[in-house]
């Protein structure tokens, strides 16, 4: 899938997260979250497989991170993918 | 035989908020609808429909029966809702704004037709529709039966009321001819009747007295839109002692006459016919969700099976 146009997708309500997408030459992935320290790394994981699975190979994607579980990450990054599509 | 499954509290969940959504495995209500309709702005549908999706796929304990209301057939919105929600296996589709038979046929239609896509046993997706207008109170004995699928028809007053041009004030006198025509159409089809929302979170006191109001009626349950209405509903819609007590006396019955291996049952000297076991299998289900029973209902013995 490739990255076209700025978009986003998500709330800054708790247990969510906002996903902000932009073109980009590579791949540049940047977390914000209140539970950086713990789960900062899982989040980054996370972001990455949904970026395989939709074969996003060039973007800018950055999350801010209010607490959201995997499948609130997965829906949320792949909106906003789809959105800049 | 009407399946006597409890369906007292049918909770609205909107289905772009994460923290309510994840909430549903905790909520006590027998059912839980995730809305991608009303709750969610017209902008935010996609992007509702891959929230919603993802955690249902991940709600693999199901410890309530699962519902999407999807939006209306006069949308644009619909198709998609279906393709992006019916492969995480709900158990079925809140139909709004059903107003005539032929759109529970083209729904019914629809979901046949993901059936055979997804492979998965025909009439698995199950359907509750919303009548929410003059005109679908009028035409709802025929749409009560028009589909196999339709468990239970709802009525959805703020719809209704405004489709009269009328307001909604809290006493519901200006329900009761659409309730009632509801109710019957349901009875007579042998499908569950579902009341409408209780608009007012804040007011828990009329909250109470509409859900003693619709149990006198006779509806099985109620649409909710906060959690904090399903104790309350629960509450109302308990069985009294009574109730309880002859409710075991003819699950008792049942099972004495399946040890003699006789197809008739009766107690008291009178014969006991399909709808009491019905209601006595209800009376026990709310009881036993309630703490207050803790008997088990099998299926096999109350409804007759060679091997039990």
């Amino acid at each position: 899938m490739r990255i076209n146009k700025k978009a986003q997708a998500g709330t800054m309500q708790s247990s969510d997260l906002i996903v902000f997408v932009e073109p980009a030459d590579d791949l540049a992935i940047e977390i914000e979250s209140t539970v950086q320290q713990q789960f900062g790394h899982l989040i980054e994981a996370r972001v990455k497989q949904v970026l395989k699975r939709l074969s996003v190979e060039q973007c800018r994607i950055m999350v801010s991170d209010r607490g959201a579980l995997d499948y609130a990450i997965d829906a949320r990054v792949e909106a906003a993918l789809r959105r800049a599509n | 035989m009407l399946h006597p499954r409890l369906r007292r509290s049918l909770l609205y969940v909107p289905g772009n908020m994460p923290s309510m959504l994840q909430n549903i495995p905790i909520f006590p209500s027998d059912v839980c609808i995730i809305d991608l309709e009303d709750a969610v702005p017209r902008t935010e549908k996609d992007a509702a429909r891959l929230l919603s999706r993802r955690f249902i796929e991940g709600y693999t304990q199901r410890n309530k029966e699962l519902y999407v209301r999807i939006n209306g057939l006069d949308t644009p919105y619909f198709r998609d809702d279906l393709a992006q929600i019916l492969p995480a296996m709900p158990d079925g589709i809140r139909l709004p704004k059903c107003e005539h038979p032929s759109h529970l046929r083209r729904i019914d239609d629809l979901l046949t037709e993901f059936e055979e896509y997804l492979g998965c046993e025909i009439g698995r997706f199950k359907i509750i529709a919303s009548v929410e207008s003059a005109q679908g109170i009028l035409n709802v004995n025929e749409t009560a039966r028009a589909s196999e699928r339709l468990v239970a028809l709802g009525f959805s007053a703020e719809d209704y009321t405004a489709n009269l041009q009328i307001d909604r004030p809290k006493t519901g006198e200006h329900l009761v001819v659409p309730r009632q025509l509801l109710l019957m159409a349901c009875r007579a089809a042998g499908i569950q009747a579902i009341d409408t929302v209780w608009a007012d979170a804040s007011d828990q006191e009329g909250f109470r007295r509409e859900c003693e109001h619709i149990k006198v009626l006779g509806f099985d349950g109620k649409s909710l839109i906060n959690p904090r209405q399903i104790d309350v509903l629960h509450d109302v819609m308990a069985p009294k002692p009574e109730e309880i007590d002859y409710a075991l006396q003819v699950v008792d019955a049942i099972r004495g006459a399946r040890e003699q291996g006789t197809g008739v049952v009766s107690l008291g000297g009178k014969m006991i016919d399909a709808p009491v076991v019905a209601r006595a299998v209800r009376v026990l289900l709310s009881a036993k969700s309630l703490g207050l029973v803790d008997t088990d209902i099998d299926e096999r013995v109350i409804y007759g099976d060679a091997d039990a």
